[in-house]
């Protein structure tokens, strides 16, 4: 009886808005990223990931809602809005953000073990970005943490999406990662002297494939699993699974 | 009117301009519409006239590739940077930072020539003939010492890469590469 009033609640709660023009139906208390993914719309994304809490940091799935720019993946959806998602404006924001972070860090494709399966070189292969930017490359001096038997770290390349931090603390209970300082110093760092002193394990959420969007946790023995031309985005665009399952839907 | 090309490979491998070749028996129909200037493919070493289109491999490690950066800039209408060693560094670049040495030029050369463990220098001499161009205190990317005109990622571009961005630019435009040429790998 209860699970029926709370359906049909729910079923009342429905809300419609418009992203680029098109219809799309929600429920109350979605965010925009949510309903946009239930209804085959992708909005790029690095930060957000299925089964974690949203945190909105990396800005790349900026929307405009009703003319203000908002972050989609934490922004509420609402009856009546309107989304602007596939704008030149906005896609040259989102390229913006993509190469500020390839030129903050050391992102070296061609040597790194997460090339064609790291969704910011598929972010940046999604959105075509081509031509030479407008800034310089900093070369960080990072550390690499190589004390772990099974697991390295190499944060020349983190983004600070902060996945692995909020998948250790939320799903695993352990806090083995956290933000340590502000700023352009603000990184990733570990719940111990290196990730040797720390009860990070193998089986854990946070350095799972698919977790960390580039080449920072990388679990050893596993490199270069898949070859080229079979890698995750080898086979089409970032967010291309998203947009299919709306094209099975409509077959139906 | 023949469109006049220079190519030339700077800190690089040599892969983008073998990848080049790589366009197949399309070299003969961009041959009808291109003629070659200096490039490593003709064995040429100075420019003859003013080019419209230089390639660029490699980003500059040394002396002697800012010279020759420079010289292209002067001698060709658009410059065009190709491979990610021209447009980020590539792999030379893993010397500015990744060594996180105080001084990573030194720990670089002192690393290849002295202290690897496969290392047969009975001299314990790094490298210094007067002959070779002065190596620079890190890697630069072309876009850091240059004008770039436009670049195209890829180590190496693919052959159908190189031939779509050779037929953007002798029409004139910028290549718009579909999703599955651009590569950064």
């Amino acid at each position: 009886m209860e699970t029926a009033t709370r359906e049909k609640d729910i079923m009342s709660n429905f809300i419609v808005f418009k992203i680029d023009g098109v219809e799309v139906k929600g429920k109350a208390g979605q965010t925009i990223m949510d309903a946009a993914d239930e209804a085959g719309i992708y909005i790029p994304r690095l930060c957000d990931v299925e089964g974690l809490e949203p945190q909105g940091s990396c800005r790349v799935c900026t929307v405009k809602v009703n003319g203000r720019p908002a972050a989609a993946c934490t922004q509420p959806a609402a009856d009546g809005i309107e989304v602007e998602n596939k704008t030149l404006e906005i896609l040259n924001w989102r390229r913006d953000l993509i190469r500020m972070l390839f030129h903050e860090g050391n992102h070296l494709c061609p040597i790194c073990e997460a090339s064609g399966r790291c969704e910011l070189q598929a972010m940046a292969y999604r959105l075509g970005i081509l031509q030479p930017a407008k800034y310089p490359y900093l070369q960080p001096v990072r550390p690499i943490d190589a004390s772990h038997p099974d697991i390295l770290l190499d944060t020349n390349r983190c983004i600070r999406c902060g996945r692995c931090i909020r998948a250790s603390k939320d799903i695993d209970g352990k806090n083995v990662f956290g933000y340590v300082g502000r700023g352009i110093h603000k990184r990733v760092g570990v719940n111990g002297k290196d990730l040797a002193h720390t009860n990070v394990h193998l089986d854990d959420r946070s350095i799972a494939l698919g977790t960390c969007p580039v080449g920072c946790i990388i679990r050893k023995g596993l490199g270069f699993f898949a070859p080229i031309g079979q890698r995750e985005f080898d086979r089409g665009p970032i967010g291309s699974n998203i947009e299919k399952a709306e094209l099975k839907r409509g077959k139906k | 009117m023949k469109k006049r090309l220079a190519t030339v490979s700077l800190a690089g491998c040599f892969g983008c301009h073998t990848s080049f070749l790589d366009m197949d028996e399309r070299i003969l129909e961009l041959l009808k519409l291109v003629e070659f200037d200096r490039t490593p493919l003709n064995d040429f070493k100075k420019f003859k006239k003013r080019c419209d289109i230089g390639l660029v491999e490699g980003g500059c490690c040394n002396e002697e590739n800012v010279h020759t950066l420079q010289e292209f800039r002067k001698n060709c209408d658009v410059l065009v940077a190709i491979g990610q060693c021209a447009i980020m560094g590539g792999l030379p670049v893993m010397r500015n930072a990744i060594m996180h040495a105080e001084d990573p030029l030194r720990e670089c050369l002192e690393t290849a020539y002295m202290n690897s463990p496969t290392v047969y220098n009975a001299s314990n001499d790094i490298p210094n003939d007067p002959a070779l161009p002065l190596i620079l205190d890190k890697v630069y990317t072309c876009a850091e010492v240059v004008k770039i005109d436009y670049q195209i990622p890829g180590c190496p571009p693919s052959g159908d890469t190189f031939w779509q961005t050779m037929v953007a630019l002798l029409k004139g435009t910028a290549a718009d590469l579909p999703y599955g040429l651009i590569k950064y790998d």
